[in-house]
C-alpha cells in the first residue's frame, strides 16, 4: 500500500500488472481489483479491460464501451475500509481514526488486536506503525485468520502484520509480555481478555475495548477499575450540497416574506400585486439521510505506572 | 513470530522524561491542565506556593505525584495509589448496599467543621501529610457520618484536592495536546476537537514516507500531529499566504526528535506555486521564519512561568525553508496528500491553487468551523471535476462517565467539532477504451 521506504511515495507512478487498485463507481460503490492484463472488470456500467488501465497514472478515468466510466484509484486504508464495508458490519473511519489517535500509535509501535474480524482496523493500524512497528492480531475463527492473511498480502502490508489464532480465555504470547504500546479489543466478552491484555502492555500503555452494548461496557469497566480513563462514542454525520434557485416573494406591503433580500431589483409586473423573483443561485448544504447510527462504545484504560 | 521484526521502541517519544523535555501536567484529575518544560529551575504554582518540577525528571510518563509539605516548602513526591484508593468502584467488590441515608438533616451553615485554618497550618508545620490533614478534617466534621456514601466520597475528594493535590505527568502527544487545548483554549486551535484532528490525519492518509502539504493556521498543532505520524520519514511542508509564516508554537510541545524536526519545512504559497508553474524565482530566505521557533514565548495553557531555556534544553529547530531540491522533487511527483486547517481563510481560494500541486489519486481533507465555505468549495470542485469522493462530514463525540449506578453521558457535551471536506484528486485526462 505504497509504504515502500525505498521508493518513497510516488503517486505519479503508473498502474502496473499486479497492482491492487480501487475501481471507484460512486461514493458507496467501489471494488478492489488486482490488475492482470487478461482480465476485465464487469459492473452495471459495462465491461472494463484491465489492459486499458496499464501504463496510465492512478486517478485516471476509464470508459466502457457503453460510454460509462469509473475511476482507478490508489488504495488507502480509508478506501479499503469502504470496500470492506460493503461486505459486512465493521468499524468505520470515525472509530478507526479516533482509536489510532487515543492509543497514541506512531511509527515503531507494537500493537495487539483481538479479534481481527475482517481486518479493516488492522490495515489502518499497520499504516500507523509502518515502517518499523508491528501489529499482532488474533481471531478465534481459523477461516477468518486465513482470509485476513490473504487480504493483507493483497494489500501489501503482510510484513507489518502477524495473524494468529487465539480462543476466548487464552492468553497472548508470553514473549511479548510488557512490550506492547497499545491493545485493541473487539470481542463479545472483553472482560475475559482484559487481564490477559494488561500483561502485554508496557506501563502507561493504553487499552481500548470496543463494544456495541452498554452492558458489555459496564462489565468491562468493573474489570478495569481504576485503570479506566474514559468511555466515548463517535459518529460522522454527512452533508449533501446543492445549488438552488430560491423563490423570493415580495408581499403586498413590500416586505419580503420568506428569504434573504434579493439581489435583483424589483421590477413592476403587469397588473399583479405579488411580485415573484428568482434570486441568483445559492449553494446550500443540508444533512444527508444516509448517516450511520450507533457502531459501538469505546472504553479506554491505561496501565498503571509503578 | 520472528522476534527481530517486532520492534519495541518508537523512533521518537521515549517513555521516560528527560531534562528539558516538554510535559503535560494534569492537576487534580483534569481540573487544571498545563504544559511545562522540565528545564532546571522550572516550577509549578499550586495554590499559592511554587513547587520545583525537578522531581519529575527521569520519571516515566504516567507517574503520579502528590504535593507534600516538607520543612523546605511544598514538594512533589512520587506517589503510587493503593488499589483501595481513589474510586468508589473499588468497593464494588461487595454487592452495592442499599443507600439508607440521604441529606435531609444536613444544614449547610458552615459550622460543621471544627478544625480552623490555624489548626491546619499548625498540622502542616508539624509535618503532617496531606492525607493526614484530610483524615483529620473528616474526623472533625459533624455532618460527615450523616452523608450518603456518594456525598462522603465527594467531600473526601474535595479536601484531598485542596490539601493533598495530585499531579499526573502526561506525555504530550497529538491527542493529549489537542484535548488540553480544546478544553482550555480552543480558540488557539480553531476549535478543532480531538476526533476532528484524528479524522484529518486518517482521511489524508498520513503515513511514513509520505509528503504531506499542510496549511496550518491552528498554532502548529496540525503540523506537529502530521510530523508525529510521519515518524522521521517523508516530509511535511507547511505552506502559508503572504510572506510571514503563521506561528507554530504548539509544535514545540510535541517532543519531536531531531530527525522528525528536520522533515518539517516551510514554503510560502507563492513560491510553491511559482516553482510548480515553472517560474523559477529567486525566493528570499526569510530570516524571521526560523527565528520563530527559537523564541521563548509563553505558550503554556496556564499561568506557569517558563524560565528562559538554556541552550542544552532547546528543542531541535523545525520549520526551515524548503530547499530547492525538495521543491523540484515535489514538482515532479506532487504531494501525497493535503490538509487545510485555516479557519479564517476561504477554502476554495486555497484549494484552487493547491490541488494542482498534489499527485493524482491523492486524498485531501479540509477543516473549517463553518459549513458554508466548505459547501461552496465542494460545489466548485464538483463543477470543475477536480475530485471525487467529495464528502462533507461533521464529527460527533460523546463522552460518558462510568460509575456503579451512575453511568450516563457526561453532563457537558461539546456540540462543536467543526466540519471536514474530504475527497481524492483525480486525473483530468479523458481516456476511453474505444
Amino acid at each position: 500500500m505504497l509504504v515502500d521506504p525505498t521508493k518513497g511515495i510516488s503517486l505519479t507512478r503508473c498502474i502496473r500488472v499486479g497492482d491492487l487498485v480501487v475501481a471507484y463507481e460512486r461514493h458507496d460503490t467501489m471494488k478492489a481489483v488486482k490488475v492482470c492484463d487478461s482480465l476485465v472488470l464487469q459492473n452495471r456500467f459495462g465491461v472494463f479491460k484491465h489492459l486499458d488501465w496499464i501504463g496510465n497514472p492512478f486517478g485516471t478515468k476509464v470508459f466502457s464501451k457503453k460510454g460509462r466510466f469509473v475511476y482507478i484509484l490508489a488504495p488507502t486504508p480509508e478506501l479499503w475500509t469502504l470496500v470492506l464495508s460493503q461486505r459486512t458490519q465493521i468499524l468505520y473511519i470515525a472509530d478507526i481514526s479516533f482509536v489510532i489517535m487515543y492509543l497514541e500509535i506512531v511509527p515503531g509501535c507494537l500493537v495487539f488486536e483481538s479479534g481481527t474480524g475482517i481486518g479493516s482496523l488492522t490495515t489502518s493500524l499497520s499504516r500507523a506503525v509502518a515502517p518499523t512497528g508491528h501489529v499482532c492480531t488474533f481471531d478465534f475463527h481459523e477461516q477468518r485468520v486465513a482470509s485476513a492473511r490473504e487480504d493483507f498480502e493483497r494489500v501489501g502490508v503482510s510484513h507489518l502484520i502477524t495473524v494468529g489464532v487465539r480462543v476466548q480465555g487464552e492468553g497472548f504470547p508470553d514473549e511479548f509480555s510488557g512490550r506492547a504500546h497499545s491493545v485493541f479489543l473487539d470481542l463479545s466478552q472483553p472482560w475475559l481478555a482484559i487481564p490477559l491484555a494488561g500483561k502485554m502492555l508496557k506501563p502507561d500503555g493504553i487499552l481500548c475495548s470496543f463494544s456495541p452494548c452498554i452492558e458489555q461496557v459496564q462489565r468491562s469497566c468493573e474489570t478495569l477499575r481504576s485503570s479506566f480513563t474514559g468511555l466515548v462514542e463517535v459518529l460522522l454525520s454527512t452533508y449533501e450540497v446543492r445549488e438552488e434557485k430560491i423563490n423570493c416573494f415580495q408581499g403586498y406591503e413590500g416586505g419580503s416574506l420568506v428569504c434573504p433580500p434579493c439581489k435583483k431589483k424589483q421590477r413592476p409586473s403587469e397588473g399583479s400585486n405579488v411580485q415573484k423573483n428568482l434570486c441568483s443561485p445559492v449553494v446550500m448544504a443540508r444533512p444527508s439521510g444516509e448517516d450511520r447510527d450507533h457502531t459501538g462504545y469505546m472504553t479506554f484504560a491505561r496501565l498503571r505506572c509503578l | 513470530m520472528s522476534q527481530n521484526k517486532v520492534q519495541s521502541e518508537p523512533i521518537q517519544n521515549p517513555r521516560v522524561t528527560w531534562e528539558g523535555c516538554s510535559v503535560l501536567l494534569d492537576v487534580n484529575n483534569g481540573d487544571r491542565l498545563l504544559f511545562a518544560r522540565l528545564s532546571p529551575g522550572a516550577t509549578l504554582k499550586i495554590g499559592n506556593k511554587n513547587c520545583s518540577l525537578h522531581p519529575l525528571v527521569g520519571c516515566p510518563f504516567g507517574s503520579l505525584f502528590q504535593v507534600e509539605n516538607k520543612k523546605e516548602g511544598p514538594n512533589l513526591c512520587r506517589f503510587v495509589p493503593s488499589t483501595e484508593d481513589n474510586h468508589v468502584q473499588e468497593k464494588g467488590d461487595c454487592p452495592i448496599k442499599k443507600e439508607t441515608k440521604d441529606n435531609r438533616a444536613i444544614i449547610d451553615n458552615n459550622k460543621a467543621q471544627s478544625l480552623s485554618g490555624e489548626d491546619i497550618d499548625a498540622m502542616r508545620r508539624h509535618g503532617a501529610t496531606g492525607d493526614e490533614i484530610v483524615e483529620a478534617l473528616i474526623a472533625n466534621s459533624a455532618t460527615f457520618e450523616k452523608k450518603t456514601s456518594f456525598s462522603q466520597e465527594k467531600y473526601r475528594l474535595r479536601k484531598q484536592k485542596k490539601y493533598a493535590p495530585r499531579v499526573l505527568l502526561r506525555r504530550p502527544t497529538s491527542f493529549s495536546i489537542c484535548e488540553a487545548y480544546f478544553k482550555k483554549y480552543p480558540i488557539r486551535i480553531g476549535f478543532m476537537r480531538e476526533d476532528t484532528l484524528s479524522l484529518l490525519l486518517s482521511m489524508a492518509n498520513v503515513t511514513a514516507n509520505s509528503d504531506v502539504l499542510v496549511v496550518d493556521m491552528v498554532g502548529g498543532i496540525l503540523t506537529g500531529s502530521v510530523a508525529e505520524r510521519l515518524g522521521g520519514s517523508g516530509y511535511v511542508c507547511n505552506t502559508y499566504l503572504g510572506s510571514t509564516p503563521p506561528p507554530m508554537d504548539i509544535m514545540r510541545m510535541f517532543n519531536l526528535n531531531y530527525e522528525t524536526c528536520m522533515r518539517v519545512v516551510r514554503c510560502s504559497l507563492n513560491d510553491l506555486c511559482s516553482v510548480h508553474n515553472g517560474i523559477f524565482e529567486q525566493f528570499d530566505q526569510h530570516e524571521d521564519s526560523s527565528n520563530a521557533e527559537s523564541q521563548t514565548s509563553q505558550t503554556t495553557v496556564s499561568e506557569t512561568t517558563i524560565p528562559s531555556v538554556s541552550k542544552s534544553c532547546k528543542p531541535p529547530k523545525a520549520g526551515e525553508n524548503a530547499s530547492e531540491k525538495l521543491l523540484k522533487l515535489w514538482k515532479e511527483n506532487g504531494f501525497s496528500s493535503l490538509i487545510i486547517a485555516a479557519p479564517e481563510l476561504d477554502a476554495w481560494s486555497l484549494v484552487k491553487d493547491l490541488l494542482p500541486v498534489l499527485s493524482y489519486s491523492a486524498p485531501f481533507a479540509i477543516y473549517h468551523q463553518c459549513l458554508e465555505p466548505l459547501a461552496t468549495c465542494m460545489h466548485n470542485m464538483q463543477l470543475g471535476k477536480m475530485a471525487i469522493g467529495l464528502q462533507i462530514s461533521e464529527p460527533w463525540l460523546r463522552e460518558y462517565q462510568v460509575l456503579p449506578s451512575r453511568t450516563h453521558p457526561c453532563m457537558q457535551m461539546s456540540a462543536f467539532g467543526g466540519y471536514i471536506l474530504s475527497g481524492t484528486r483525480i486525473h483530468s485526462n479523458l481516456f476511453s477504451s474505444e
